[in-house]
């Protein structure tokens, strides 16, 4: 890079449908876990929901969060907070620690406060004008999360929330990568979260035949690269990280897990919600990710996959990374285990990218059994595997064409 | 002033904004002493409105500057 300047990343927060922070999320993708689970919800069976399952956090935020603080927040709203606080401790910042016109936020979600559309619908429905929140707009608008985040962190460079379906999660990260090479910001806390498993998400999804009927094994219902896929898992969480230029991380004496080489982002021109099968977007938003980070592409020794467990997207992206890396890069899909956290997803994919290269260590990808044969790359399954990783590369896509490459290397 | 009015109406602004229903007496101003912001108000009012049966127009609510104010109010209209 010319401009001297390097990203790292010094603070992680997550909850997840595999634990309640960091640390029990990696843990429980390691050991194998899944986070998928029947839905109790009694509009499934009112509606007759072919889906009856879903990613479901295993920490309710409303059991962390103080009650008149969640009652005041959407779920998806909640989980950014729960995840922010957690990445902004970890990352060992305190009310000194950055000037806040150097701060800023950047958290994306891909549906926003579906839950209190709907709710606060209902209300106005059966109990009329009266009932309905006046929290009802900062609940449900899609910049909510990340706009609790920057008030709670009084963060004013900026406050940002791209919304890209499940890229954005991704997306809020490569923003955050640009505002600190630009020089606009020291500091950006970035990420993503979601939380709309409700039914008219549900109903959509399955109607548009995207999602996963496998009701009787949740557990197996979402199996990236596998022959007997059928569709992702949809599920809820958050996920953010602590940016910094590397010199103001290093003044400070923070602990530094990575660093954020290079980001990528394109956009297909092909459909509203299939990915191109030649994955020409694809190949240009990781190639642009190694080019930005001045990463030899025989470097890359892992690829953190988008992979969502659908019969089309998951062999487009394989090819994808054949055309912009090669046929050498370890893969593994975390969504086997994780589910879909939509706007989520890019961010805590991330956060295991970057655990990755810390551990030298691949997750497996859970319940692949059966490799498709249209897919020609080495993709993790059974087990872990350990791996000296010199540099990895998320991936994150999203209905509408949206492709996000983020470059990790070591610290 | 109405003992039965208060002790509601504390309850409401407890459950509304987390203020202690203890800390919720007469000569307190919603908005400088107990951190009520207008929203908040709203959603508060509609709850008064229920459990007591009095109407607070908007005009008249942005006259309650003090949980007495509110308590006044409800006592006499109800």
């Amino acid at each position: 890079m010319t401009s001297g300047i390097e990203v790292v990343i010094t603070g992680l927060g997550a909850t997840t449908p595999l634990g309640g922070d960091v640390t029990s999320t990696w843990d429980a993708l390691l050991a194998g876990k899944s986070g998928v689970r029947p839905m109790t919800h009694d509009w499934v069976e009112k509606y007759d929901l072919p889906v009856k399952i879903a990613s479901q956090l295993v920490v309710d935020p409303t059991e962390v969060l103080p009650r008149v603080e969640a009652r005041r927040l959407d779920r998806s709203e909640q989980v950014a907070i729960v995840a922010s606080r957690q990445a902004w401790s970890d990352a060992g910042h305190n009310d000194d620690t950055v000037d806040r016109q150097r701060l800023a936020v950047i958290i994306g979600t891909g549906i926003g406060g579906a839950i209190t559309l709907l709710t606060q619908d209902d209300l106005l429905e059966t109990q009329g004008l009266r009932k309905v929140s006046p929290l009802t707009v900062p609940m449900l608008m899609p910049n909510g999360p990340a706009a609790h985040v920057g008030l709670e962190l009084r963060a004013q460079a900026g406050v940002h929330a791209p919304v890209s379906a499940c890229a954005s999660g991704a997306e809020a990260i490569a923003w955050a990568y640009r505002m600190i090479m630009s020089g606009e910001a020291d500091v950006v806390v970035a990420g993503g979260a979601e939380a709309c498993i409700t039914a008219i998400p549900v109903a959509g999804f399955s109607q548009a035949r995207t999602m996963s009927t496998r009701n009787d094994e949740p557990e197996k219902a979402s199996r990236p690269f596998d022959t007997g896929r059928d569709g992702f898992v949809l599920g809820e969480g958050a996920g953010v990280m602590v940016l910094e230029r590397r010199e103001f991380a290093e003044a400070r004496g923070a602990k530094v897990y990575g660093r954020l080489a290079g980001i990528g982002t394109s956009a297909d021109g092909y459909h509203i919600t299939a990915p191109d099968p030649e994955g020409v977007g694809q190949s240009r938003a990781i190639a642009a990710s190694l080019r930005s980070g001045g990463i030899d592409p025989a470097d890359v020794g892992h690829v953190n996959c988008h992979a969502t467990s659908t019969p089309v997207g998951d062999v487009a992206e394989t090819v994808a990374i054949r055309k912009a890396i090669g046929d050498h890069p370890v893969l593994t899909a975390p969504k086997g285990a994780l589910g879909h956290l939509l706007g989520a997803a890019g961010a805590v994919e991330a956060i295991v990218t970057v655990l990755s290269i810390r551990d030298g260590i691949v997750p497996q990808t859970l319940n692949l059994e059966n490799l498709d044969p249209a897919v020609t790359l080495d993709v993790v399954a059974g087990e872990p595997r350990k791996i000296k990783l010199e540099a990895a590369v998320n991936d994150s896509f999203g209905f509408g064409g949206h492709n996000v490459a983020l470059a990790f290397t070591p610290a | 002033m109405s003992d039965t009015v208060l002790s509601g109406l504390a309850e409401i602004v407890e459950e509304v904004a987390g203020v202690a229903a203890d800390d919720v007496t007469a000569d307190k101003s919603f908005v400088d002493d107990l951190d009520i912001d207008s929203l908040s108000m709203v959603e508060i009012a509609v709850q008064a409105e229920d459990k007591f049966g009095v109407k607070i127009p908007d005009d008249e609510l942005a006259n309650l500057k003090t949980v007495g104010d509110a308590v006044n109010y409800i006592t006499s209209n109800k």
